[in-house]
């Protein structure tokens, strides 16, 4: 039969069987009184002689029902009204539960919009980035993750590739906006022919930039970004044709990409061809990202060995210079490293956010463990009513299943206030969340996060449903009910479970707070790292960028950014203001090439490669850098092209074991090039991040002969961070003013990217922070919650002991003695816990090695610490019940059943 | 569950045979039905009165039986039922399977007795 007529026609065919019924009754009766019986009496036997009319109208009613099912239901509803009933136990569990499980889905999601889901890019699984290893260029901090491409060997892979669909390079750059309003600068993203056919997204308007926009010696073109798009121009469709004055060029807008384009997680405002010529590449300039599409069956390894054959094509065709040995790149062993785009895009985060999710799991079960307990003493106070329904012949599938039925309730319920949660938890991962954490536009609260809270739901409901489940419905009706509770304390075996609980519990929360406490030292350790700068909250920055387009000749660009340091200088307030081509931490390094000391004989006939700086008079005292000798730079040095070199204090040392015996020292970048005399020894700067060796640095002035052309070239600083010392740092009121010191020099100048040192410096250590934090709430969730469990199974212990405890006062039991008995018996709990925590611990944070600082996993102080908070921990939440059991009343305490 | 409970006195399938052919004479309520029955049998069979209400709702579900609103002999509001076409199938299906039992089991107490 149709089951759904039989669902609606039933309340139909109840009416049916009750008439039926009384009827049958009613009729019954009329004979029995037609037989001299009165009324009353007739209709009594009547009743009596159908049997149990009830039963047989649910009887009746039961043919027409889902037997299980509605007695699923019966369960159900038997469970809300008994959480009603208690409505503490129901919030703490479904508070409990809602925090887990939406923890848990919030962090869920991050994961599966970081790491699962792939790039958003169509058949995204083909694109590999092409990173290459030079273990032979050592020296250099960008060399261990891997050496980028330059434009010969884009041109080199290009054309003589037999694996790629397409092949494209790509930089970020800053771009100066002028003629629309205010000058703006804005992110471009310069792109090589081939970028966009890799990957392979259409443009929402008009064209992608095509080979011929890529001629070096063709029109300008442009692309915009739908933001940009929508930010300048407010989304009108005639923008295709018009131009935009960029960097002080004219160049025509030819296509918009569509909302949430990214190459390769980098936002960007304007995309820009690189219009790379093939007459002027050179072999070196190794700064352009390098992407690819394989074509359908090429492996990541084919891919490798086929590009492996085309360096030394590379090294054949191309030239760093007349006079120069192509074959020099030899020694550094150059070959192809590639790996999937999405590996790169993911990077080192990847460990971070596996740790945190391994960290609020484990949470949620010490939480589970803690309902589990809570609902092990439940099930205990209904001990004697399962009891009698076992004895009515209720079978153990059937008791277990109505346990099983209140906990995957509870557990669907918190799921249900879990997704608020979640919704707010994901806001604040993603509002505090490392800034540098990528591909964060792409996390939501989707599909598969819903999914994944609805499976945690059931199967934690599953998880601490079982244990009563498993405990109760074996229970033996005789000993339940004949055991009287007057005469005995509870058995060992009834507090077993509930004691593994608690260890276990102690146990997972001592490996959350050893990691905690191993982030927080880790923290510390970076914190209390020289960075090689001072008071970087009091320490402005800003970029600035003079186009070739604006001034041409760089002793002008000298003069204009000197002027504008002297201005900005003279705002209120400000103490010094200088520039460089970086800032420490900022992410930036300006070169790098190799630096020959004099009289130094290098193995492989080479120098090593040093990163370089360029920097204007006065930078180190801005920045509060201390030179270790010699002096700083003055502007004679920059005009004056004085062949006067600054140098960092470990480059010294490696070279004259002092950075006294340094000054004087001359040192040069090429055997043509005339010597460079130093001058100073700067401080060592962490310019890579704390958690990154120093590099060693060498310090050109702000103008100097460019080592790199034919004949002497003038060469100087046109993009710079200005760094401006002044109690004002981070105020609004000081970047305007700099902004107005800035255009009383020149009015086409923006200023960009205003922030503090100290932004800087934490962005460096946002992913220790952000682990740190996550395992601190964790650790300190994990302490609470272990706590509580401590706390409930004491005292739970000293409710069930009362009667025992009476007696044992009445026989002249001592205060002292009856507490320590119970604050011992939470110790050796916690002693236990500990051990299996501490084994644990050493072996989970072992792991997590990548992500700490100057301490070992196994750091003695974090092992001895925690336990030792563990254990007072424990012992204050037994104290407190232990003393009210000590208070109890004889004579009340034996009156107790 | 209570289904095979209703024949607890009877052979299974006795009383729906005896329901389905009381029924297949003359369309009857509740009560007339049990009526009938012992009046029939001579007082021999002596069907439980509360137990046939269950096996007419699974009747009445498998679609054996219908029925409708009608009154007793004494005007009051009951169902009177009736029996389908899939009915009398079932009926006559029944019984032929139930006069073989019923030979087999004559055979069997006539051998027993010689």
């Amino acid at each position: 039969m149709n089951p759904l007529p039989r669902l609606f026609g039933r309340t139909r065919r109840y009416t049916d069987i009750d008439v039926s019924i009384e009827e049958h009754i009613q009729e019954r009766a009329d004979e029995l009184e037609a037989e001299g019986m009165p009324r009353k009496q007739a209709e009594q036997a009547a009743r009596r002689e159908f049997g149990n009319v009830s039963l047989l109208q649910q009887r009746s009613r039961e043919q027409w029902q889902w037997p299980a099912l509605e007695s699923l239901m019966a369960d159900l509803k038997f469970t809300l009204r008994r959480l009603r009933k208690s409505p503490g136990f129901a919030i703490t569990v479904l508070l409990t539960l809602a925090i887990g499980i939406g923890a848990n889905t919030a962090v869920f999601s991050v994961i599966n919009g970081v790491l699962l889901k792939p790039l958003p890019y169509p058949d995204s699984g083909r694109l590999v980035a092409l990173w290459l290893n030079a273990p032979g260029a050592a020296g250099l901090a960008n060399f261990e993750s891997g050496l980028r491409l330059s434009e010969s060997m884009f041109f080199t892979f290009s054309e003589h590739n037999q694996s790629f669909e397409s092949l494209g390079v790509w930089v970020q750059n800053t771009a100066n906006v002028t003629g629309i309003a205010q000058p703006e600068e804005v992110h471009a993203i310069l792109i090589s022919n081939g970028l966009l056919e890799t990957l392979n997204v259409p443009p929402a308007l008009g064209r992608w930039l095509s080979p011929v926009d890529q001629d070096p010696h063709g029109s300008k073109r442009v692309m915009l970004s739908y933001g940009y798009w929508q930010r300048r121009f407010g989304g009108d469709k005639s923008v295709i044709g018009r131009s935009l004055q960029l960097d002080s060029q004219s160049r025509e807008i030819v296509g918009v990409m569509p909302r949430g384009f990214r190459v390769v997680d980098n936002d960007f405002d304007l995309l820009v061809p690189l219009q790379f010529d093939r007459s002027t590449a050179i072999l070196a300039g190794f700064g352009y990202n390098g992407i690819a599409r394989l074509k359908p069956g090429v492996s990541i390894s084919q891919a490798n060995a086929d590009v492996s054959r085309l360096i030394e094509t590379w090294m054949h065709s191309f030239r760093n210079g007349p006079g120069s040995n192509p074959f020099y790149y030899r020694v550094w062993r150059i070959s192809p490293d590639f790996h999937p785009l999405k590996q790169q895009v993911v990077g080192s985060i990847t460990g971070v956010l596996w740790v945190v999710m391994a960290t609020v799991g484990l949470v949620m079960l010490i939480a589970c463990v803690n309902i589990a307990n809570l609902l092990l003493v439940r099930a205990d106070s209904r001990q004697n009513e399962l009891a009698v329904r076992a004895a009515l012949g209720a079978g153990r599938g059937r008791i277990a299943r109505e346990l099983l039925v209140e906990s995957i309730a509870l557990g669907m319920m918190g799921g249900l206030f879990a997704l608020g949660v979640a919704f707010g938890g994901l806001k604040f991962l993603v509002a505090f969340g490392p800034a540098n954490l990528p591909r964060l536009s792409e996390v939501t609260l989707d599909g598969g996060s819903l999914l994944f809270a609805l499976v945690l739901s059931i199967f934690s409901g599953l998880f601490f449903g079982s244990i009563p489940a498993m405990k109760y419905s074996t229970i033996r009706a005789i000993a339940a009910l004949s055991g009287s509770k007057r005469t005995a304390s509870d058995s060992r075996a009834r507090h077993r479970s509930r004691n593994i609980l608690v260890v276990a519990q102690v146990a997972m929360a001592l490996v959350l707070l050893v990691s905690a406490l191993l982030m927080i030292r880790t923290f510390a350790a970076l914190r209390s790292v020289d960075p090689g700068f001072s008071d970087p909250a009091r320490t402005e920055t800003v970029r600035i960028s003079v186009p070739e387009l604006l001034v041409a000749d760089q002793i002008q660009v000298t003069h204009l950014l000197n002027e504008i340091s002297d201005k900005i200088a003279a705002v209120p307030g400000v103490q010094s203001a200088a520039f460089a081509g970086a800032a420490p931490m900022e992410g930036i390094d300006p070169n790098w090439d190799e630096m020959a000391a004099e009289g130094k004989v290098y193995a492989g006939g080479e120098p090593p490669l040093r990163l370089f700086n360029y920097v204007s008079p006065g930078f180190f005292k801005t920045m509060g850098t201390q030179i270790v000798a010699g002096r700083e730079y003055t502007w004679d040095d920059a005009y004056g092209l004085r062949n006067n070199i600054i140098v960092s204090e470990n480059f010294a040392r490696e070279n004259w074991g002092s950075p006294q015996a340094a000054v004087g020292k001359r040192i040069r970048q090429f055997s043509k090039m005339p010597w460079q005399i130093i001058v100073g020894v700067a401080q060592d700067v962490r310019h890579n991040g704390v958690d990154e060796k120093t590099p060693e640095i060498i310090y050109w002035p702000a103008m100097y002969n460019s080592p790199y052309t034919q004949k002497p070239t003038i060469d100087g600083l046109r993009a710079v961070t200005f760094a401006v010392r002044s109690n004002r740092a981070g105020t609004e009121a000081l970047v305007s003013d700099i902004q107005r010191a800035v255009w009383s020099v020149n009015a086409n100048l923006p200023v960009a990217a205003p922030g503090t040192m100290e932004v800087i410096y934490s962005k460096s250590m946002a992913r220790t922070s952000f682990t740190l934090t996550m395992l601190a709430i964790a650790g300190s969730m994990a302490l609470l919650l272990g706590i509580i469990g401590i706390y409930g199974v004491i005292s739970y212990a000293v409710s069930q002991r009362t009667r025992e405890i009476g007696i044992r006062l009445a026989l002249g039991a001592q205060k002292s003695e009856l507490k320590w008995m119970f604050v011992r018996s939470a110790m050796a709990l916690t002693a236990a816990g500990v051990v299996i925590g501490l084994i644990s611990a050493a072996a989970v944070t072992q792991s997590m090695k990548s992500l700490l600082f100057g301490i070992s996993p196994l750091d003695p102080l974090t092992y001895l610490t925690m336990p030792l908070v563990l254990c007072v921990a424990a012992a204050v939440a037994s104290y407190l019940p232990a003393r009210r059991a000590a208070n109890v009343n004889p004579v009340y305490a034996l009156r107790v059943d | 569950m209570a289904r095979n409970s209703d024949n607890r006195d009877l052979f299974p399938g006795a009383l729906e045979i005896m329901i389905l052919q009381s029924l297949r004479h003359k369309p009857m309520h509740g009560y007339a039905l049990v009526k009938h029955i012992k009046q029939v049998s001579d007082e021999l069979l002596q069907i439980e009165e509360g137990s046939l209400y269950p096996a007419l709702q699974r009747m009445l579900r498998e679609g054996l039986l219908d029925s409708k609103e009608g009154l007793s002999a004494k005007g009051r509001p009951t169902r009177i039922y009736r029996v389908t076409d899939s009915g009398i199938r079932h009926l006559e299906k029944e019984l032929s399977s139930f006069g073989k039992m019923f030979d087999g089991i004559t055979r069997v107490l006539a051998f027993s007795q010689s």
